[in-house]
C-alpha cells in the first residue's frame, strides 16, 4: 500500500515526535505546575521564555539549536563528550527541534488544567497526611488528565507537522531527518512528483485525524468513569 | 483541665482587610466550639491550627507539641500535624470511589479492615463504598468526609460548619451522627458554627469571636450567660444555660426529674425540675438516669413570686436569690438569679418590679413554665 520511501517517512515521523512529546513531558508537568502554583520573582520571565518558540519564526529556532548545539559549540562539544549525544543530521536533532517547537502548546494546556484543579482539594490531601509529592501524584495529576491528553495531542501534531526548524537544524536527510513534511517538500521541488506529494498528503491528513479521534476517545472514556460509578 | 490536653493559639495573622489577633489557651476535651458572624475569623482560625495558612507572628503549640512559632521558625507542614479536617464543601476526590476516598489518608494497618466497618456502620456510609462522590447527595458527602478524616487517625478533629451547606432535614439527618463523634472516638473535636442551634446541640465549650478577635471563651454555660453572648439572642430569645443530671423516676406521672447539681434543699434532697418524659420521646431524645444534661430556660418564661406558691398547677419552682436588676426596652426589667452555683434569669414589667419592690440580695421563689432539655451530653 505505501511505498517503501512513504513508510519510511511515516516510521520517521511518527518516531520523532513520539520521542518529542515524551521527552518533554515530564519538563512541561514541572514548568506548567510552576507556572499555575507559584508565586516567584521572574515568573514573567519564564513564561514568556517557554511561550518564545510559539511566536518565533520556525527558521530562527533552528538556527539558534543549531548554533548552540552544533558539535562545534561549547555546549553541543560538552554534550558529545560526556553524554555521547549528538544531534547535527541525526533524528534526535529532529525530535530535540520538535520538542522544543511544540513545548509551548503543551505547557499552555496542562497549566491550564492545573489552574482548574481546586486548590482545596490538594489542600484537603495534606490534611490527609499526604506530602507535596503524593498529593501531585495521586490529587493533581489524575484530575488533569482531560488536559494533559488534550495538551499532547496538539504537541503530537505540532510535531508531527514540525518543518522550518527541523530543516534548518538537522537538514533533510531521507531515512534520518527526513520526516513526512520534509519529504513532501522534497517532492514539491521534484517536477512530476506532484501525485507522490498527494499521496504524502493523504498519509499526513489521516494521521492527524487518528490522533484526534483517539485523544477524543480516551477522555471520553475517562468521563464515564467519573460520572457513573453508581 | 489537664496541662497536657490543650492548645495554644498565640499568633497574629493578616488577611486581606482583616486582622486576627490570638491569644487563648483551649482545653482539649469534648467539642470545642467557635461561634461568630460570617467574616469574623473562625475559619482563619482553624485553617491556622491546620497549617493551611501560616501565621504572620507568634505561635500555635498543640500539647506541647509545636506546630509553629515564628520566632524560632519552626514550622510543621499540615500533612505532619495529624489533624483531620472536615470543610463545609467536603472536598472529596472525585476521581477515587468513596472506599478511596475513606482510604486516602489511612495509614495501612493490620486493623484497617475492622475500623474501616466500624466508622462505616457509625456513619451508614456502608451501601456507598462502591459509589463516586458526583452521585452523592450533599450529607452523604459530608458523612464520607467525616469517615475520610477519622480514617486519617487525627489527635484533634476540626469542623469547618459541616452542616451549613445542608439544607434542613439533611442537618436533622447528620445531627446524630455528630453528637456520637466525640465521645465515640475520645476525640476533641473544635467546631466552627455560626447558628445557634448547632451550638446549643453539640458544644461543651464555646470561643466566641468578634472582628478577628477572641471575645469571650469557657465552659458553654458560662459564655452563653455572659453579657457577652446578648447581642446575639435577640430579646425574645435571652435565655440561660444550666446543668443538672438525670434523676431516677420514682413515680408514674410520665414526668423526668432532672436534678440540678450542687444545690439541695433543707430536706438534703437535690433540687429537681421536671420534664414530660412523651415530649423527649418526641423528639427522640433517650434520657436515663444518670446523664447529664443541658437546659435552656427563657426568660420570658420565668416568673418571680417572694412567697411559696401553693396550691398551684407549675411544678417547676425554685428557690432563687436575687442577684442583680438590668432594665430593658419597652419597660421590661431583667432579674438575675442564683440558684446554688448556676443561674437563671426572668424578664417581668416594670410595673411589677414597682409593686414588687424587688432588691438584690433578697430570697424568692422562681416560676419556670418552659424548660427545653438540649442534647444529653456524655454520661459521668
Amino acid at each position: 500500500m505505501l511505498t517503501d520511501y512513504e513508510s519510511q517517512a511515516l516510521l520517521l515521523s511518527l518516531k520523532v515526535s513520539s520521542v518529542a512529546v515524551l521527552c518533554s513531558l515530564p519538563i512541561g508537568l514541572v514548568v506548567a505546575w510552576v507556572l499555575s502554583r507559584c508565586q516567584f520573582w521572574g515568573k514573567s520571565v519564564l513564561d514568556s521564555l517557554v511561550h518564545l518558540p510559539l511566536v518565533l519564526p520556525p527558521v530562527v529556532t533552528g538556527y539558534l539549536l543549531l548554533l548552540s548545539l552544533s558539535p562545534q559549540s561549547a555546549l553541543g562539544a560538552w554534550l558529545e563528550e560526556y553524554l555521547g549525544l549528538s544531534f547535527a543530521f541525526s533524528w534526535r536533532g529532529a525530535a530535540l527541534a520538535a520538542a522544543v517547537v511544540a513545548f509551548p502548546l503543551l505547557v499552555r494546556s496542562l497549566r491550564l488544567a492545573f489552574d482548574n484543579v481546586d486548590p482545596k482539594l490538594e489542600q484537603a490531601a495534606r490534611t490527609l497526611g499526604a506530602g507535596p509529592i503524593r498529593v501531585f501524584f495521586t490529587i493533581s495529576l489524575p484530575l488533569i488528565y482531560p488536559g494533559l491528553l488534550a495538551g499532547l495531542v496538539l504537541a503530537f501534531a505540532r510535531s508531527l507537522g514540525e518543518f522550518g526548524a527541523t530543516i534548518t537544524f538537522v537538514a533533510n536527510i531521507p531515512n534520518e531527518t527526513q520526516t513526512l513534511p520534509l519529504a513532501m517538500f522534497s517532492f514539491i521541488e521534484t517536477p512530476g512528483q506532484e501525485f507522490a506529494a498527494a499521496r504524502l498528503c493523504v498519509i499526513a491528513v489521516v494521521l492527524a485525524l487518528m490522533a484526534l479521534l483517539g485523544s477524543e476517545w480516551l477522555s471520553r472514556k475517562n468521563q464515564t468513569k467519573r460520572k457513573g460509578g453508581r | 483541665m489537664s496541662e497536657l490536653a490543650n492548645l495554644v493559639l498565640a499568633c497574629d495573622k493578616r488577611l486581606g482587610d482583616c486582622r486576627l489577633s490570638l491569644n487563648i489557651s483551649l482545653p482539649l476535651q469534648g467539642v470545642v466550639g467557635i461561634f461568630g458572624l460570617s467574616g469574623s475569623g473562625k475559619t482563619s482560625l482553624i485553617n491556622l491550627i491546620a497549617g493551611l495558612i501560616k501565621p504572620d507572628a507568634g505561635r500555635i503549640e498543640f500539647q506541647q507539641q509545636c506546630f509553629v512559632d515564628r520566632q524560632r521558625k519552626r514550622w510543621l507542614a499540615p500533612e505532619q500535624r495529624r489533624i483531620g479536617y472536615v470543610f463545609q464543601d467536603a472536598r472529596l476526590f472525585p476521581h477515587y470511589t468513596v472506599r478511596g476516598n475513606l482510604l486516602y489518608g489511612h495509614p495501612t494497618r493490620a486493623d484497617t479492615p475492622e475500623k474501616l466497618a466500624r466508622i462505616v456502620e457509625l456513619l451508614g456510609i456502608k451501601s456507598l463504598l462502591a459509589r463516586h462522590p458526583n452521585g452523592l447527595s450533599g450529607g452523604e458527602r459530608q458523612r464520607v468526609a467525616i469517615g475520610r478524616a477519622l480514617l486519617s487517625d487525627p489527635q484533634l478533629l476540626l469542623m469547618d460548619e459541616p452542616l451549613a451547606s445542608l439544607d434542613e432535614p439533611r442537618k436533622q439527618e447528620l445531627m446524630p451522627y455528630l453528637k456520637a463523634l466525640s465521645s465515640e472516638f475520645n476525640l476533641p473535636i473544635i467546631l466552627v458554627s455560626h447558628s445557634l442551634n448547632e451550638v446549643l446541640q453539640l458544644v461543651d465549650h464555646l470561643v466566641l469571636m468578634d472582628a478577628g478577635k477572641v471575645v469571650q471563651h469557657g465552659p458553654l454555660e458560662q459564655v452563653w450567660n455572659s453579657p457577652a453572648m446578648q447581642p446575639w439572642l435577640g430579646v425574645t430569645e435571652q435565655s440561660v444555660l444550666l446543668t443538672a443530671k438525670v434523676a431516677e423516676v420514682t413515680d408514674d406521672h410520665g414526668m423526668l426529674p432532672l436534678a440540678l447539681a450542687n444545690k439541695a434543699d433543707e430536706g438534703g434532697k437535690p433540687l429537681c425540675l421536671w420534664s414530660s418524659c412523651h415530649r423527649e420521646k418526641e423528639k427522640g431524645q433517650v434520657l436515663q438516669a444518670g446523664h447529664d444534661v443541658r437546659l435552656k430556660i427563657r426568660a420570658a418564661d420565668v416568673a418571680v413570686s417572694r412567697v411559696q406558691p401553693e396550691q398551684t398547677s407549675m411544678r417547676n419552682i425554685l428557690p432563687v436569690t436575687l442577684v442583680s436588676m438590668t432594665e430593658l426596652a419597652d419597660q421590661q426589667i431583667e432579674w438575675l438569679m442564683a440558684v446554688g452555683e448556676q443561674f437563671i434569669k426572668a424578664r417581668i414589667t416594670a410595673w411589677a418590679q414597682q409593686e414588687m419592690q424587688l432588691k438584690a440580695g433578697e430570697s424568692a421563689y422562681a416560676l419556670i413554665k418552659g424548660i427545653n432539655v438540649l442534647g444529653v451530653s456524655k454520661k459521668s
